[in-house]
C-alpha cells in the first residue's frame, strides 16, 4: 500500500497507525507533529488512526536542544 | 544641519557644544561628537550628530523612544511598540531572542520558564554569574529592564502544557518556542496549529554543536507558522549547544518574529 510522507511516495504495510509509520522511521513519535490529510492531529490520535492507500501526511519532528 | 541628542538643529558657524548643552541639558557631563567624546567648548561643523549626556542618568520614557524611532523609523517603531510576543523558555533561544526583542522596543513580552539559572547556562545564555540559583524569569525580567526600561515584562514560572500554552497566549501576536526538551516543542506546535489561530508562531529545532552556520534556516510550515533550525542537530554528549551556534537560530527566531509582526502571516 502505497501512502505519500512527506511529500515522497512511501510503501507501509495494512493497517499501519501513525505512531506505527514514525516507529519505522526510526523516531520518538512524542517528539512528532502529524498532519493527516490535511488536518493536524492530537497526540493521542497517532495511536489508532490507521493509514489508508494514498493518505497525505505530514511530519514535523523536534530534535532536543535550545 | 546639526543632529543634538537625535533631534535636527540649524548650524551656524562658530557655534560650540556648550551654547546647546547649556539650553538644551544644563546637567550634561558627557559630550560626543561623530561617537568621540570631546569638551564642552568642542566647535561644531555642519553635519555634526552631538549627544549630550549626564553620565549614570536613565533615559525617559520619550527619550528612549526617540532614540529607538530615530534608528527604526518612526512607523516601524510604533508597531513594534504596540507588539505583544510570547516566549516559551528561557535558555540558550529564548535568553537571547528576549534581549533582542527588548533591544529594539518590543512593547510587551510575556516570559515563561520553570528552571533556576545553573553554572552550565552561562556558556550560551543571558545571564550572569551573580545570578546562578535565581529563577530564570526573575533574572532574565532583571537583565531586561537594564536594556530597555521601557518593555513591559510578565513572567510566569511554571512548567507549560498544552492546555495552559493555550490559555496564556490566546491574546499574543507571536509566540516564540524556545524550549530544550523536544517533546515540549511538539507539544507547543500542535497547539498552536490547533488552539492558536491567528497568533504567529515560530519554533526551533536542530542548532546543537559547531556544524555549518548556513545550515540553519528558516522554513515556512503554515501560513504565520515557521521553524527555524538544522532539523538534526540535537544537544548530546559530543554535541553541546554552545552560544554562537544557538544564537544564530535564535536570532533567526527573533527575526521571524519581527517580520510576523511588521508583515504578517505571510512574511
Amino acid at each position: 500500500m502505497k501512502i505519500i510522507c512527506n511529500g515522497q511516495e512511501r510503501e507501509v504495510a495494512p493497517a499501519t497507525t501513525i505512531t506505527g509509520l514514525i516507529r519505522e522511521l526510526g523516531l520518538n513519535p512524542e517528539t512528532v507533529v502529524a498532519e493527516h490529510n490535511g488536518r493536524v492531529l492530537a497526540r493521542e490520535e497517532h495511536e489508532f488512526i490507521l493509514l489508508d492507500e494514498g493518505a497525505v501526511l505530514e511530519l514535523i519532528r523536534f530534535v532536543g536542544g535550545g | 544641519m546639526l543632529k543634538i541628542n537625535e533631534l535636527p538643529f540649524l548650524f551656524t558657524p562658530g557655534v560650540r557644544v556648550g551654547d546647546f548643552s547649556r539650553t538644551l541639558k544644563p546637567g550634561a557631563d558627557l559630550f560626543i561628537v561623530n561617537g568621540a567624546p570631546v569638551g564642552v567648548d568642542w566647535p561644531l561643523a555642519d553635519g555634526d550628530s552631538c549627544w549630550l549626556l549626564t553620565r549614570g542618568e536613565i533615559p525617559a520614557a520619550h527619550e528612549m523612544e526617540r532614540l529607538l524611532n530615530a534608528r527604526h523609523s518612526p512607523g516601524v517603531q510604533a508597531r513594534l511598540k504596540a507588539a505583544v510576543v510570547g516566549i516559551m523558555g528561557l535558555g540558550g533561544l529564548g535568553s537571547a531572542v528576549a534581549v533582542a526583542l527588548a533591544r529594539i522596543g518590543v512593547g510587551r513580552l510575556l516570559l515563561v520558564d520553570c528552571d533556576v539559572v545553573e553554572p552550565t547556562n552561562l556558556n550560551r545564555q543571558q545571564y550572569f554569574l551573580d545570578q546562578i540559583g535565581l529563577p530564570k524569569t526573575e533574572a532574565l525580567q532583571a537583565n531586561l529592564a537594564r536594556i530597555n526600561p521601557y518593555v513591559q515584562v510578565e513572567t510566569w514560572q511554571e512548567r507549560l502544557t498544552g492546555e495552559r500554552i493555550a490559555q496564556l497566549f490566546a491574546g499574543v501576536d507571536v509566540l516564540a518556542e524556545c524550549f530544550d526538551d523536544p517533546v515540549t516543542k511538539a507539544v507547543a506546535l500542535r497547539t498552536a496549529l490547533t488552539c492558536l489561530q491567528g497568533v504567529g508562531f515560530v519554533c526551533a529545532s536542530g542548532m546543537a554543536g559547531c556544524g555549518d552556520n548556513n545550515a540553519i534556516v528558516t522554513r515556512r510550515l503554515y501560513p504565520g507558522v515557521f521553524l527555524v533550525g538544522d532539523d538534526e542537530s540535537e544537544a548530546k554528549p559530543g554535541q553541546g549547544l554552545m552560544a554562537p551556534r544557538v544564537g544564530i537560530a535564535a536570532h533567526h527566531q527573533a527575526n521571524q518574529v519581527v517580520r510576523l509582526l511588521l508583515y504578517g502571516k505571510d512574511a
